[in-house]
C-alpha cells in the first residue's frame, strides 16, 4: 500500500538523486545573488521546486515528513520578518530606512555588498517557504475535495 | 552614429557594445523580437479560444517561455531566470494541484454579438490612445536616461554589488522589493486561509 503511493520506481530513483542537486543550486543562486544573475526570488523558487518534485514523486506524506506545511509557513514569516528587521536596523545604524549599514567589502567577493546577501537570504526563505506552503495547501485541498479518493 | 548615453563602466561596457548599439545588428534583433512577440500573441489567442482547459494552460506556459527568450534577447538574464522558474512552477501547480475537469463553455446567441461589438469598440479606443501615448516614449533600445545612468555609473561603488540588478532591487529600490514581498506574503496568507481544513465544516 505504501509502495504504491506516488509515481513509478524510475521517477523516484531519479528524483532521489536530483532533489539534493536542485536544492544545492537554489542555495548557490541565493548566496551568489549579488555576483551572478539570480538572487533571492528565483533561488527560493528553485528550492521550493525541489520539494514540489518530492511531493509529486513520493506523494505528499513523504514530502510532508521532510518539510511540514507549518514549517514552510514559519520559514516564510521568518524571512519576511528578517527582511523588515534589516530595513529597520538601517534606521538606527545607518540613518535611514534600508540604509546599507554593513561594510561594502571588496567587489566580486562572496562577502561583499553590505547587507545585500543577508536580504537575499531573507527573500529566498520567504519565497521558497511561501510557494511550497501554497503548493501543499492546494494539493491537500484537492485531495479533500475529491472525497478522500485515492489519487493515481 | 554614436549614442552619447551609453556609459562604459567595468564589465557593463562590453555587454552594451555587443547589444543594441550597432545599428545593423539592432534592426536584425528588432525583427527577431517582433517575430517572438507575434508568436506570444498567437499563443495567447490559442489559450483563449481552445475548448480544453489543459491546452489553454499549456499554451499560456508557452507564452511565458517565449517571454524568457525575449528577455534573453534584451540581455536581462536575471529576469529570464525568474521568468523560467516561475513559469514552470506555475505550470506544475496549475496542472497538478488545481482540478481540471470542467471544460469551458462558449457564449452563444445575442450575447455573443453584443460582446463582440463591445470588444471591438474597446480595442479601437485602446489602440488609438496607446498610439498617442507611445509616440512620447524614448526610442527602443536606448533606455539609459538620467536616473539609470547614475545607477550604472555609481552602482558598483555605492553598493559593492557586482550584479547591478541586485544592487537596484535590494539597495536603490529596496522599498519596491519590500512592497513586492508584502504583496506575495498577503497572497500566500490569503491562499492558505481560504484552502484551510481546520475550522471548516
Amino acid at each position: 500500500m505504501k509502495e504504491n503511493k506516488g509515481m513509478t520506481l524510475i521517477v523516484k530513483t531519479v528524483i532521489k538523486f536530483l532533489a539534493p542537486i536542485v536544492i544545492l543550486f537554489g542555495i548557490y543562486m541565493i548566496l551568489h545573488g549579488h555576483l551572478t544573475p539570480g538572487g533571492g526570488f528565483p533561488g527560493g523558487v528553485v528550492i521550493a521546486s525541489a520539494f514540489v518534485l518530492l511531493t509529486l514523486a513520493y506523494g505528499k506524506e513523504v514530502a510532508e515528513k521532510k518539510m511540514k506545511r507549518s514549517l514552510a509557513s514559519l520559514l516564510e514569516s521568518t524571512g519576511a520578518l528578517f527582511f523588515l528587521i534589516l530595513a529597520v536596523l538601517g534606521i538606527f545604524v545607518g540613518g535611514w530606512f534600508f540604509s546599507n549599514f554593513l561594510p561594502k567589502g571588496e567587489p566580486l567577493k562572496l562577502l561583499s555588498a553590505g547587507f545585500i546577501p543577508l536580504a537575499n537570504i531573507a527573500i529566498g526563505l520567504k519565497v521558497g517557504g511561501g510557494i511550497f506552503a501554497v503548493f501543499l495547501a492546494l494539493v491537500i485541498f484537492r485531495v479533500a475535495g475529491e472525497g478522500g479518493k485515492e489519487q493515481k | 552614429m554614436k549614442n552619447p548615453h551609453i556609459v562604459e563602466v567595468g564589465f557593463i561596457g562590453p555587454l552594451s557594445k555587443a547589444g543594441f548599439i550597432n545599428e545593423t545588428s539592432r534592426e536584425k534583433k528588432m525583427f527577431e523580437l517582433y517575430s517572438l512577440v507575434i508568436l506570444m500573441i498567437l499563443g495567447s489567442l490559442v489559450a483563449i479560444h481552445t475548448k480544453y482547459l489543459l491546452s489553454a494552460v499549456i499554451s499560456l506556459t508557452l507564452v511565458g517561455l517565449i517571454l524568457c527568450v525575449v528577455f534573453l534577447y534584451l540581455q536581462a538574464p536575471d529576469t529570464a531566470i525568474t521568468q523560467t522558474i516561475v513559469e514552470v512552477i506555475a505550470l506544475v501547480i496549475l496542472i497538478r494541484a488545481v482540478p481540471i475537469k470542467k471544460d469551458t463553455m462558449g457564449i452563444k446567441g445575442a450575447k455573443e454579438t453584443f460582446s463582440a461589438i463591445v470588444t471591438t469598440i474597446f480595442l479601437v479606443l485602446f489602440a488609438f490612445f496607446a498610439y498617442k501615448a507611445l509616440l512620447d516614449l524614448p526610442q527602443f533600445g536606448f533606455p539609459l536616461m538620467r536616473v539609470s545612468e547614475d545607477y550604472v555609473r555609481e552602482g558598483l561603488a555605492k553598493t559593492g554589488s557586482a550584479n547591478i540588478v541586485t544592487a537596484v532591487l535590494l539597495d536603490f529600490r529596496a522599498y519596491d522589493t519590500l512592497g513586492e514581498a508584502t504583496v506575495l506574503f498577503t497572497a500566500i496568507l490569503g491562499a492558505i486561509v481560504v484552502l484551510r481544513k481546520v475550522g471548516r465544516k
